[in-house]
């Protein structure tokens, strides 16, 4: 009597069938579609990591149905639980495929070819012929033939050889391969993202910087990246930043020549960051990812104080570089409260050219013309204030709360200033260049690297080999002739089998030629 | 090193002269189609073979792996010892196909002589590299199995479709590339897309003949009479299998490449823009497409999806490289804009 079903052995039943479907083929497929499927909202709606700005103006422009979306996360596709779920589950489908795979194909690598069918009329290509000679020197014969297979020959009781042959495992080894690949790809990503970290930071001619957090203007970093632990060492310099151009205005190349030195006192080096060309040292990266340029301005306080030299990066608005920014000139007290903050907000154009309406914008991204275009507030610029803000523009809460007075404004060449109603002057001296800089840090690259190497090379194996299997028998006939069947199968779903084994077939002849008495069996001669 | 406008304008010249020879071709193409030896009485035995060949197939399982060879149309009908005149037009279509092959691959090379560097930077210069890549996966195909021959028309007609696109909408100057794209990568990511590309449109067209006659075998063995327009078309194509054969063929040459093409990306994206992967949104096109594509292989080797099932897959899969291609390139923004349309 079997044993009474309880609620236990029902739920393993259940839980057996569905492991058994989350393993199969069909499955895998339907989440391969779902994976294909979830990825598109990710290209064509704008993602939080690519692009902050627009995707906050994307979930405004459409009210409740863009906070929806946000709530779905689609506007982090590649972050989102839904999106997670398909791939881990897909992750797990392909272990539990790939886990008996690997033990059968393990065992193949280890065991003799499937021996000898009794019917080779049954297999989709079978042939026969008689020769001269005794099964076993015919065995050996022909066993030369077959080379590069792996070979059984078998002597029976009755004097009959069998022998049964097969090749082409490299091409099941290439598709587990190329699976196992996959998942240490995608573990070694995970991985990666969690020790990762990123940091950007705005560099001008002249000065630099050292690897510490705090001195990123912008720093990322995974949930298991320690903060406090990045590679030490130092940019001490970027001493100068070139951009070439062609004749016809377009750019043909950047360069930051930098000194750096590794660890805390390593000797200086140095190097010249391109495009394309990061420098590589410690495990982290360095990349030139952008440039522009930073006006150059002296100021004379009527109080006879000069602040000479004082620099700002400006951010390029288009490919000519008309560039926007701001100076903060601190006079405020914030303990006391005495004292005037002086800003200025501005438009530089490496090549300056002023429409009738008096508005500067750049013709060309070298500078040819430089202009710079100001506008001068007077009064707070709420630094006291502590409210953080871009330092690419003066805060526009003070302005409009009338804090800042706009005092006067001009379009300056170099050379030039502008005076103030209040008698501060101010000259525009030039320009420096900067650079931005980016350090990235990822344990397992080379690793991941490495896996995308095995993936593609058990992918070659997997779809170029061919798996075959090709079986004989000798049967004696007892006057020194030999009854030679052959029999061949592919097992993979590749070429011609059939011109194939007919190849075989004469190869094998060659070894064991047809006896030249009229026989029934005997093909025609090639 | 500056633009060479004499090379450049010789190869705009070359590759006018291309489209102009395929589109011969085409027309010579289509004519051994047309009148070719398989007139009325060819495709009515094609027809009672194809019905025999379904009943049998329904009625019994076949048993292994692989089907049995099936005599093909082509190589089942008596050839005939002289050569009609269609083969003859056939044959002079391939060499006319040979030509514009010479034509547009001189196009391209000088196009690279007058950049000095590898001429596959924008929209015009890569749809011209996949496009010869199609033709060359067609004639490396026609090498293998001349009975295809006729179909060639059909593999020229997105061919000379593309290129046209591409010498009108898509056109750019002969320009050197920004330094983002100074990179021996450019060759090699950019190689192996466009490779992998041309010869996926040639298997897609391949999957779309296959699905026609299909469906002309299909509605030919249930009514017992020939299928009408336009499923008629079909009645001169190769037999089912062989369509569906070498449509798997071409997909399964090109799909290491393709993901070589992937990840060789991603290494020129780790030195060009500090990480290997970012969901840029060309980068979610090309893994949205390896995805199906990867599905189409798998749904080849699982019961029930092989045939029809598998060749709409393939079919989807070169819809989203073409959407990777013409879309995201032109109205999605990207880190990939270098379409040189604006």
């Amino acid at each position: 009597m079997s044993p009474p079903r309880t609620i236990l052995s029902i739920g393993g039943r259940l839980m057996r069938r569905g492991w058994r479907r989350l393993i199969s083929m069909r499955t895998a497929l339907v989440l391969l579609f779902l994976l294909a499927v979830a990825a598109v909202p990710g290209s064509l709606l704008p993602q939080r990591s690519l692009n902050p700005a627009k995707t906050e103006a994307y979930i405004r422009a459409h009210g409740t149905f863009g906070r929806l979306l946000d709530r779905l996360g689609a506007f982090e596709v590649f972050a989102s639980p839904w999106f997670a779920a398909i791939y881990l589950l897909l992750g797990v489908s392909l272990i539990g495929c790939l886990v008996p795979r690997i033990r059968v194909h393990a065992k193949a690598i280890v065991s003799r070819p499937p021996r000898t069918p009794r019917h080779m009329n049954r297999l989709p290509e079978h042939d026969s012929w008689t020769a001269t000679g005794e099964p076993g020197e015919l065995a050996t014969a022909t066993r030369q033939m077959l080379r590069r297979w792996r070979v059984d020959v078998r002597d029976t009781d009755t004097g009959v050889v069998e022998v049964a042959a097969e090749k082409g495992y490299l091409r099941e080894t290439g598709n587990l391969l190329f699976h196992v690949g996959l998942l240490s790809a995608l573990l070694l990503i995970a991985v990666g993202r969690l020790w990762h970290y990123e940091g950007q930071i705005i560099l001008e001619e002249g000065s630099g910087f050292c690897n510490t957090v705090l001195n990123y203007d912008s720093f990322q970093a995974g949930r298991m990246a320690q903060q406090g632990r990045v590679a030490p060492f130092c940019v001490d310099k970027m001493n100068s930043f070139t951009a070439t151009y062609r004749p016809d205005g377009s750019a043909s190349a950047f360069r930051a020549d930098i000194t750096y030195s590794r660890g805390a006192d390593g000797a200086p080096q140095h190097d010249e960051l391109r495009v394309n060309h990061p420098l590589r040292l410690q495990g982290d990266r360095l990349y030139l990812l952008g440039h522009g340029y930073s006006p150059k301005i002296t100021v004379r306080m009527p109080n006879g104080r000069v602040l000479s030299g004082i620099t700002a990066a400006f951010l390029p608005q288009d490919a000519l570089f008309t560039s926007e920014g701001a100076f903060a000139l601190q006079g405020k007290n914030c303990a006391t409260g005495a004292g005037t903050d002086l800003g200025l907000q501005g438009v530089f154009a490496p090549d300056g050219v002023t429409n009738t309406l008096g508005v500067t914008a750049s013709g060309n991204p070298q500078p040819l013309h430089p202009v710079l275009a100001v506008l001068a507030y007077e009064g707070d610029l709420g630094g006291c204030t502590g409210r953080p803000h871009s330092v690419y523009s003066l805060d526009a809460a003070q302005i409009a709360t009338g804090k800042l007075r706009h005092v006067g404004g001009a379009n300056l060449t170099v050379g030039q200033t502008l005076t103030l109603p209040g008698g501060a002057r101010v000259t525009f001296d030039g320009y420096v260049q900067w650079a931005s800089l980016q350090i990235s840090h990822d344990p397992t690259q080379t690793y991941l690297l490495i896996a995308a190497g095995a993936m593609v090379a058990g992918l070659l194996a997997s779809l170029s080999i061919r798996r075959r299997r090709l079986w004989l028998r000798l049967t004696p006939d007892g006057d020194g002739h030999t009854l030679i069947t052959v029999g061949g199968l592919a097992r993979s779903d590749t070429g011609n089998f059939t011109t194939e084994f007919a190849t075989l077939t004469r190869r094998l002849q060659t070894a064991a030629p047809p006896a030249p008495a009229p026989d029934p069996l005997e093909p025609a001669h090639h | 090193m500056a633009v060479n406008p004499g090379l450049a304008h010789l190869s705009d010249t070359l590759f006018t002269t291309a489209i102009a020879t395929y589109t011969l071709a085409m027309g010579a193409y289509t004519a051994e189609y047309a009148f070719g030896r398989r007139g009325h009485i060819a495709a009515t035995t094609t027809m009672a073979m194809a019905r025999e060949r379904i009943l049998v197939g329904a009625g019994a399982p076949l048993p292994t792996e692989e089907w049995p060879p099936l005599p093909t149309p082509a190589a089942a009908l008596p050839r005939t010892t002289h050569r009609t005149s269609a083969e003859r037009v056939g044959r002079i279509a391939v060499a006319i196909t040979i030509l514009g092959v010479l034509l547009h691959a001189a196009s391209i090379a000088i196009r690279g002589s007058a950049v000095d560097e590898v001429p596959w930077s924008n929209m015009y210069q890569f749809s011209a590299v996949v496009g010869l890549i199609a033709v060359l996966a067609f004639l490396t195909l026609l090498a293998r199995m001349p009975q295809i021959r006729y179909l060639g028309g059909l593999i020229l007609l997105p061919v000379i479709l593309l290129m046209f696109l591409a010498g009108t909408v898509l056109y750019a100057n002969a320009e050197q590339a920004v330094p983002a794209l100074q990179s021996y990568w450019l060759a090699i990511h950019v190689t192996a897309a466009a490779s992998s590309e041309g010869i996926l449109l040639t298997s897609s067209v391949l999957t779309m003949l296959y699905l026609l006659r299909r469906r002309y075998d299909i509605r030919a063995a249930a009514a017992g009479q020939p299928s009408r327009y336009p499923t008629a078309l079909a009645a001169r194509l190769p037999a089912p299998d062989t369509l569906d054969k070498v449509a798997y063929r071409a997909a399964v040459f090109a799909f290491p490449i393709y993901t070589f093409g992937v990840i060789a990306g991603a290494i020129w994206a780790e030195a060009a823009w500090g990480r290997y992967w970012g969901w840029d949104p060309k980068e979610t096109w090309a893994f949205i497409a390896w995805v199906i594509y990867a599905a189409y292989l798998h749904a080849r080797a699982t019961a029930g999806w092989k045939h029809r099932a598998a060749a709409w897959i393939n079919l989807t899969g070169f819809a989203a490289m073409t959407f990777n291609f013409f879309i995201v390139n032109i109205v999605i923004s990207g880190l990939h804009s270098y379409a040189g349309l604006n």
